[in-house]
């Protein structure tokens, strides 16, 4: 046990200048190595989607505590403009990073679904998870999104948010 | 980075070109609102959205007995690679008031989510590597048997000491009803053989004063505002487990989040115990860049 500590500790002597550069390496070689999906091909893509049907029942069934009203969809779009828009595009017609909000896909789905992917994400797709924000937050934002107008069926990419 | 990007011969010539890319990498970013937790000590589990680059700044004061107070005081470098893995590099200092301002330091954590979804508890596992001298004062955790006494020692002597240790945390934690509750049990290993494993814990809980958002956008709401408290101390090492000997401190925190994207987050410390400092004041104000990660690929000829 002595000697493999002492081996670690020699290496970790060595190697700590490799050890710091290859911390740069590594964060640059993931951001410029991995080639996300363009607007077009995650839309294409029939599994984009795929979350909102992965929905369990009972939290599809769920209502929106928030369902008609105007003070939720204008508080939800705060809330949108404040966590989502950088990935999904200033109106949710999608960006680089995420796909559009406004297909039918997402308008018909169950609030609740839309509440279920909301709150535990698409992790393996790189959505995070956003049961950070409370509960009545979340149900906003889903008011807000089904309260978005349809997209037409070739969707441009809009810039995303920035201040 | 940007001086490992641009060659030194290249910064010479052209002075102002580290600032033309340091504009390029983070102008194309755009800042993003963050709903960031309180602690200061403890580990939720949610990470970096990916592709974000968060710069936090911290400050620690102390009170010490039988020594002179201190300021410790470190920046943190947070990346989220993936949504499943955060990255961050620290970078240390401190002022030992009648002594001397010395850099202590850094750090390389990263944070790993172990289960796609969300559950009733949600374990992260946090690994981190420390290159720090033992004149280190950030008491970004308080672990084994440390104990205030240990500070009150020049730093011309704590200065010599270096320590290259390996610190691993199991991050569990549960949200609830706006209510989150984090647990943080964490293990210790110094690198040199001679040195025991050491034992410490961190427990946090915090709610935002409003769970429901308002319309318009506000700086003072209620929404903005997540208070909490949070719990650290050691529990001993493999040589002498227990809480004999060790420190322990409860401190209430509040994280307040701007509409303009900056996070202010305040903690105040009480020690429990003898063995603990008076007061540990924590203080630190970050902000979150968005698309940083892509900002990165362009500069790099990344398709757009």
């Amino acid at each position: 046990m002595n000697a493999i500590l002492s081996f670690t500790v020699a290496w970790f002597r060595r190697a700590r200048s490799i050890g710091f550069a290859s911390i740069g390496i590594v964060m640059i070689g993931t951001i410029l190595f991995e080639t996300p999906q363009t607007l077009g091909q995650q839309e294409k893509n029939p599994s984009t989607y795929a979350a909102l049907a992965e929905a369990p029942e009972k939290a599809r069934r769920r209502r929106n505590p928030f369902e008609g009203d105007t003070q939720a969809v204008a508080a939800g779009g705060k809330l949108f403009g404040q966590h989502c828009a950088e990935c999904h595009g200033r109106k949710a017609g999608g960006a680089r990073q995420g796909p559009s909000l406004q297909r039918e896909e997402v308008r018909q789905a169950a609030p609740g679904a839309l509440f279920w992917v909301l709150s535990n994400g698409v992790v393996r797709r790189g959505m995070p998870v956003w049961s950070k924000l409370p509960e009545p937050e979340r149900w906003q934002i889903v008011a807000f999104l089904q309260s978005l107008k349809p997209q037409s069926l070739n969707p441009q990419s809009e810039r995303p948010a920035s201040n | 980075m940007v001086a490992r990007v641009i060659p030194k011969s290249m910064r010479q010539r052209f002075p102002g070109l580290t600032t033309l890319v340091f504009c390029l990498l983070f102008c194309r970013s755009s800042f993003v609102y963050a709903q960031e937790s309180p602690y200061i000590v403890t580990y939720d589990h949610y990470l970096e959205e990916p592709g974000s680059l968060e710069v936090e700044y911290f400050s620690t004061f102390g009170t010490q007995r039988g020594g002179n107070d201190f300021h410790a005081f470190w920046a943190e470098f947070e990346y989220g690679a993936k949504a499943w893995w955060t990255t961050e590099v620290y970078l240390a200092g401190q002022t030992t008031f009648n002594d001397s301002t010395i850099f202590t330091g850094s750090r390389w954590e990263n944070r790993f989510r172990l289960l796609q979804r969300e559950h009733i508890v949600n374990p992260v596992v946090y690994i981190e590597f420390e290159n720090t001298s033992a004149a280190d004062k950030i008491l970004k955790e308080v672990e084994g048997h440390d104990v205030e006494s240990d500070y009150a020692i020049p730093n011309a002597v704590l200065r010599k000491q270096h320590d290259h240790e390996l610190e691993m945390k199991l991050l569990l934690s549960s949200t609830f009803k706006g209510w989150n509750v984090a647990v943080n049990p964490i293990v210790t290993k110094n690198l040199l053989p001679s040195e025991p494993w050491e034992f410490a814990y961190a427990i946090g809980a915090s709610r935002p004063l409003a769970l429901k958002a308002s319309p318009n956008r506000c700086n003072f709401c209620r929404e903005n505002f997540i208070a909490g408290v949070e719990m650290y101390g050691g529990l001993g090492d493999t040589q002498s487990p227990g809480l004999h000997n060790t420190s322990h401190y409860l401190a209430p925190v509040v994280a307040w989040n701007l509409p303009s994207d900056w996070t202010f987050r305040l903690s105040s410390g009480f020690g429990l115990n003898g063995n603990s400092h008076r007061l540990l004041l924590h203080w630190g104000i970050s902000r979150e860049f968005s698309g940083f990660g892509e900002a990165v690929r362009r500069l790099f000829g990344g398709r757009p």
